[in-house]
């Protein structure tokens, strides 16, 4: 595990965008079935993953965020019959563009789960954690005004 | 060039004259031989001051969103490529298309002054554009070059010579046509590399960004009233000293907002004065769209969805990004 210069265990800042219709409730069965997630994961509401804005990711990139994944209802299950298609098309084009300017291509994903599924959303959480773990820090966004001062 | 110069002139003045239009957008020379610059011509006494040569790269389609909401409607002259531009303008209903009338201009490929400062030519007094042979007249003497190596990357990786919208053409039966190259073949390159590598030459690229936004004031796509960037209390509206904006995220943003509406006209790279390849940004979405929601060229037509504001169930997963081959 890479070890920052305090010598204490690396622990990604990982960013997750979840529907409110089925990924945060979601997590919220992973949280009442008593399932671990990594504690780093930040979980941002949002109404549908058609509302994340790409300039979302990008903002928890430039804020320090190791990774960033977002959740939404299974494709032909949008509350909103059609949201999921849209963010999917443009999530598509702009992790190929953040791979393309040299962000590793493992620090964003995207990741359908349901309501039911909060095994799932453990599961992928873990699996993403795991992930930025061993891509370590990412600093290719961060912008310097925003890096909260250490001292 | 001179030819369809003379043709643009006398049709301008013809319908001037019997006020089919009221002014005429089109190019006059600027300070230097090299910058025609665009300009609206409201007389007949004016065209003489309309030029039209391998300079002429300026695309007079944005012009048109303006002239278009005062009275009267304006003659406007587009090479083949802008009228891409002017499809996808009347696609967004940003241009009135009753209020203008289009005169397709025939185009031999516009000349890139900074490959000819390259190669040694500086006074450019005039030219003479005789098909693939062009003769320079500077105050040093006269050169002679191929046009083919002079050509900007734009025009060297051209579209096509065929006018998507026009009412009328003034093309002559002579013109030079040449071979074009893949125009996604840096792009390829780029995506060959390790992520490190290509970090290292975005940066490399885009940290000469002075902010200048001309690569926004140019676009045709980049056109709406109020602009994300011009926000005063955004805190990115201008250059600062010590912060990395512009390296890391002006330009996602800005190629994001017209990805699957940049027609490729190449305007944002043409205007760059740090010279940053910026149509490499567009290039990407354009070659990740085609491959992923099949061929798709913007302003080809008026109808038409554009590829980001529709979706098929069947779409890929944005996981296949992961599952590609490659660093």
């Amino acid at each position: 595990m890479p070890i920052n210069e305090e010598g204490a265990a690396f622990k990604p800042l990982i960013v997750a965008f979840c529907c409110n219709w089925c990924s945060y409730a979601g997590a919220d069965l992973a949280g009442s079935s008593r399932l671990n997630y990594p504690v780093n994961v930040k979980v941002i509401r949002v109404p549908c993953s058609c509302r994340v804005n790409p300039l979302f990711i990008l903002r928890a990139f430039q804020r320090g965020a190791d990774g960033v994944i977002m959740c939404g209802c299974h494709p032909g299950d949008c509350h909103y019959t059609s949201g999921n298609y849209f963010a999917r098309r443009r999530m598509a084009l702009l992790f190929s563009m953040l791979d393309y300017l040299g962000i590793e291509r493992g620090r964003t994903r995207v990741e359908w789960v349901s309501a039911a599924e909060g095994a799932k959303f453990a599961n992928t959480m873990n699996q993403f954690a795991e992930t930025i773990s061993a891509l370590g820090e990412c600093r290719r966004l961060e912008d310097i005004r925003c890096v909260e001062s250490e001292i | 060039m001179r030819r369809v110069r003379d043709m643009m002139r006398s049709r301008a003045g013809e319908l001037l004259k019997d006020g089919a239009v009221t002014r005429v957008l089109g190019w006059k020379s600027g300070e230097f031989y090299y910058d025609p610059t665009p300009s609206f011509f409201d007389t007949e006494e004016s065209l003489d001051e309309l030029v039209y040569n391998g300079f002429s790269a300026a695309m007079l389609s944005k012009y048109l969103i303006e002239a278009t909401k005062k009275e009267g409607r304006v003659l406007v002259f587009l090479k083949p490529c802008d009228t891409y531009s002017f499809n996808h303008l009347l696609k967004e209903h940003k241009v009135d298309r009753e209020k203008t009338y289009v005169i397709g201009v025939g185009c031999g490929g516009m000349l890139d002054i900074e490959k000819l400062r390259a190669l040694g030519v500086k006074g450019i007094e005039s030219m003479e554009e005789l098909g693939e042979n062009l003769v320079i007249h500077t105050l040093y003497g006269d050169k002679k070059f191929a046009r083919g190596d002079v050509l900007l990357e734009k025009c060297a990786t051209c579209k096509g010579l065929e006018h998507k919208a026009s009412d009328e053409l003034a093309v002559p039966d002579e013109l030079w046509e040449w071979e074009t190259s893949d125009r996604f073949a840096r792009v390829s390159e780029l995506e060959g590399m390790t992520s490190g590598e290509r970090f290292a030459f975005w940066r490399g690229e885009l940290s000469r960004c002075i902010r200048c936004n001309a690569c926004r004031n140019a676009c045709p796509v980049c056109s709406c009233n109020k602009c994300v960037f011009d926000n005063p209390r955004s805190g990115v509206i201008a250059k600062a000293n010590a912060d990395t904006f512009e390296e890391n995220m002006f330009h996602i943003i800005r190629a994001f907002h017209v990805a699957g509406r940049c027609t490729d006209c190449g305007e944002c790279s043409r205007v760059c004065p740090q010279n940053i390849p910026l149509h490499l940004l567009n290039r990407k979405f354009i070659k990740d769209i085609n491959a992923f929601y099949g061929e798709y060229q913007s302003g080809e037509s008026v109808d038409g969805k554009s590829p980001l504001t529709e979706f098929r169930t069947g779409d890929v997963e944005p996981g296949i990004v992961h599952e590609r081959g490659g660093a």
